[in-house]
């Protein structure tokens, strides 16, 4: 779905300031290295070439494929979102900037050498790990994390066979996030919707049979301290086919609690009351969904097998405090609820790359300010990475200007040293080749994409990803 | 209202960048936006560069945009064009601007208007205010320019482009699961 804008400016175009100063240093072209294809890379990227005329950005990816979450995290009934490709893409194609997919950076290439080739390094590689829930059961079958289940439907090549145990009529998602909105909504929305998006073929024959028709999203604190946005929640909402069921008495008092709220809890709050006190429609609903509150999971229960989740006992809970900082406190009572079917959402984690990386586990981040790792210099981060696995498109992309503007700072102020040129991608080039690895170039995924497009054509989706890693790289001849 | 908490303003306002257009997904249908007939001008854009042509100048509306780091761009666009059409058509120089092209999927084409102007706007749809919610720098005249068409009443009108945020953590935090 390319807009008209292609042929339009690009969202490099016309550096003047920047070139200007670049003329005037009379250093070496800096060269700049950003780990990871996602919005956080495409992003800082963008924001370097546009405002330093010189520099050249060189984009590294462990997958053959480009812009990491866009196409692997949004859903795909929502491709609106994904016009940021259109951006990315134009960034790709710039002279200055190439993209080697298909390199692994911590086992193909190590940061250190990443340094030595490069003048700044960026690391943009987003949170490839989840939470876990650390309960008994978490691993029996029918447990799934937000991430792979996501993965599966987007087409994430490891978690191509997930497969996962539709044949139950109740499903639990763990979790009060966007993600958990998303997987609800995809386990609901009639199949005619999806069946136009870019969901996998796979993915979607699974859901013709799912038998789940009712979705419960549980959360440890109450409708104040939801994650999901609005805008998420409305679409839940309206989806047709499916009824809300949100208890009045969850909501009891809170009129009055987000009277002063910021607008967005405030708005948020109104649309879950006014949906909880709306008198339910009569006609016939096949499917239903609703958020559930005060319930921390302890244990998901098996089957007598002992193999399949069965159900799950949760924790019931009050509230210690107010607002974001609120704790939930388990109050001693228990409930049971039955289902086959258990996703937990409860957030993503980044893992530390490379031992040369400074990384806080307590947190998921490497240590930074304003995108300059601690300690390090030259070494930069945007993204989840930076400041961890949450916000939505734009949080990612002013805090990837954010760390851009910190390279360009650097650059400027004489913190990094260009005096000496760096041979970037040409030092990297003979280091993968002795490895036996082949990266993947811009114009190769865009005949990867080209293939996709045709495949969905046929069956009237925007495409059809490949998710088999060998067969992409099969169509660009490595 | 409309106060997001404190925010701290980007260290070094830059400007850039680009943005291209509307582009109707097949599966959302239509959004709210400018009017039918903006929608058809949209539609027909590709064919409609002739009768563009003919459109004098006294038909072209003006736009005088306050970018990020203080500086004025201007540029004119004609009734039915929204804000983002304005910019893309004129490649102002403004960062990160529409990055969903126009699809009320994002909040990147978030502007601030004059009282006058802002109180003869179109009434705003809540598809729009939820995305407003996303906002950095919300005002109590904020909307989203994919969302506004000119009209000749707009003429010479002042839009200013808000301050991005550096500390996204002090921004509303409604991303932390519970």
């Amino acid at each position: 779905m390319l807009g008209w804008g292609q042929h339009l400016t690009s969202p490099l175009s016309f550096p003047p300031l920047g070139f200007r100063r670049w003329l005037c240093s009379a250093a070496a072209a800096p060269r700049v290295c950003v780990v990871g294809s996602g919005p956080a890379g495409f992003y800082t990227a963008q924001h370097i070439l546009k405002h330093h005329g010189g520099a050249q950005v060189d984009i590294y990816e462990k997958l053959p494929v480009p812009f990491g979450l866009v196409r692997f995290g949004v859903a795909p009934d929502h491709p609106e979102v994904k016009n940021v490709i259109n951006t990315f893409t134009q960034t790709a194609r710039s002279g200055r900037c190439s993209y080697y997919g298909n390199v692994t950076v911590g086992r193909d290439a190590m940061v250190a050498e990443l340094q030595q080739a490069y003048h700044a390094v960026v690391l943009s590689y987003g949170a490839e790990d989840n939470r876990v829930l650390g309960i008994p059961g978490e691993n029996l079958s029918g447990v799934y994390s937000a991430r792979a289940f996501v993965g599966w439907y987007n087409g994430l090549p490891e978690n191509r066979d997930l497969n996962p145990d539709l044949s139950c009529e109740t499903a639990l998602i763990l979790g009060h996030g966007n993600v958990a909105l998303d997987i609800a909504r995809i386990l609901l929305s009639p199949l005619q919707l999806l069946r136009k998006t870019d969901i996998t073929d796979g993915s979607l024959a699974a859901l013709a049979c799912s038998k789940v028709k009712h979705v419960w999203l549980v959360g440890r604190r109450g409708p104040l301290q939801v994650a999901f946005t609005i805008k998420e929640l409305r679409e839940m909402i309206n989806l047709p086919g499916a009824r809300p069921v949100l208890s009045p008495a969850d909501f009891t008092g809170l009129e009055d609690a987000v009277k002063d709220a910021p607008r967005p809890r405030k708005r948020l709050t109104e649309l879950m009351i006014k949906t909880a006190l709306e008198k339910p429609v009569e006609t016939a609903c096949p499917r239903e969904w609703g958020l559930k509150f005060q319930r921390s999971p302890q244990e998901v229960l098996p089957t007598a097998d002992g193999r399949q989740a069965r159900g799950i006992r949760m924790a019931l809970t009050r509230l210690e405090g107010s607002g974001d900082s609120a704790k939930a406190v388990p109050t001693g009572d228990m409930e049971e609820l039955e289902c086959g079917l258990v996703v937990s959402s409860i957030g993503y984690r980044s893992l530390p790359l490379d031992p040369a990386v400074p990384f806080d586990t307590q947190r998921g981040v490497i240590p930074n300010s304003s995108g300059r790792v601690k300690g390090v210099p030259g070494l930069y981060c945007s993204g989840w990475v930076k400041r961890g696995p949450t916000g939505v498109i734009i949080t990612t992309m002013n805090d990837s200007f954010d760390t851009a503007q910190s390279v360009l700072e650097d650059l400027q102020g004489g913190v990094l040293d260009v005096s000496t040129s760096r041979e970037g991608f040409g030092a990297m080039e003979s280091i993968l080749r002795s490895r036996g690895v082949r990266p993947v170039s811009f114009s190769d995924w865009e005949k990867i994409d080209a293939a996709e497009v045709a495949r969905g054509k046929a069956a009237g989706k925007p495409r059809e990803k490949i998710v088999d890693l060998q067969e992409m790289l099969r169509i660009i001849g490595h | 209202m409309a106060a997001l908490g404190p925010v701290r303003l980007l260290r070094a306002a830059a400007s850039s960048s680009r943005r291209w257009l509307f582009c109707a997904s097949p599966i959302t249908g239509a959004w709210p936006g400018c009017s039918s007939a903006a929608a058809a001008v949209r539609a027909a854009r590709p064919f409609s560069l002739s009768a563009r042509a003919v459109l004098s100048s006294e038909d072209k509306i003006t736009v005088h945009f306050i970018n990020r780091d203080g500086d004025k761009l201007t540029a004119k666009g004609k009734p039915g064009d929204s804000l983002l059409d304005v910019v893309v058509n004129n490649n102002l120089d403004i960062d990160g601007f529409g990055a969903c092209e126009g699809t009320l999927a994002c909040s990147t084409c978030h502007l601030i208007f004059e009282d006058h102007i802002f109180e003869k706007l179109d009434a705003i749809t809540d598809e729009e205010m939820d995305m407003l919610d996303l906002a950095y720098g919300l005002t109590e005249t904020s909307r989203l320019g994919c969302q506004i068409c000119l009209k000749k009443s707009m003429d010479n009108m002042t839009v200013r482009v808000p301050e991005a945020v550096a500390d996204v953590r002090q921004s509303v935090d409604m991303s932390k699961n519970s």
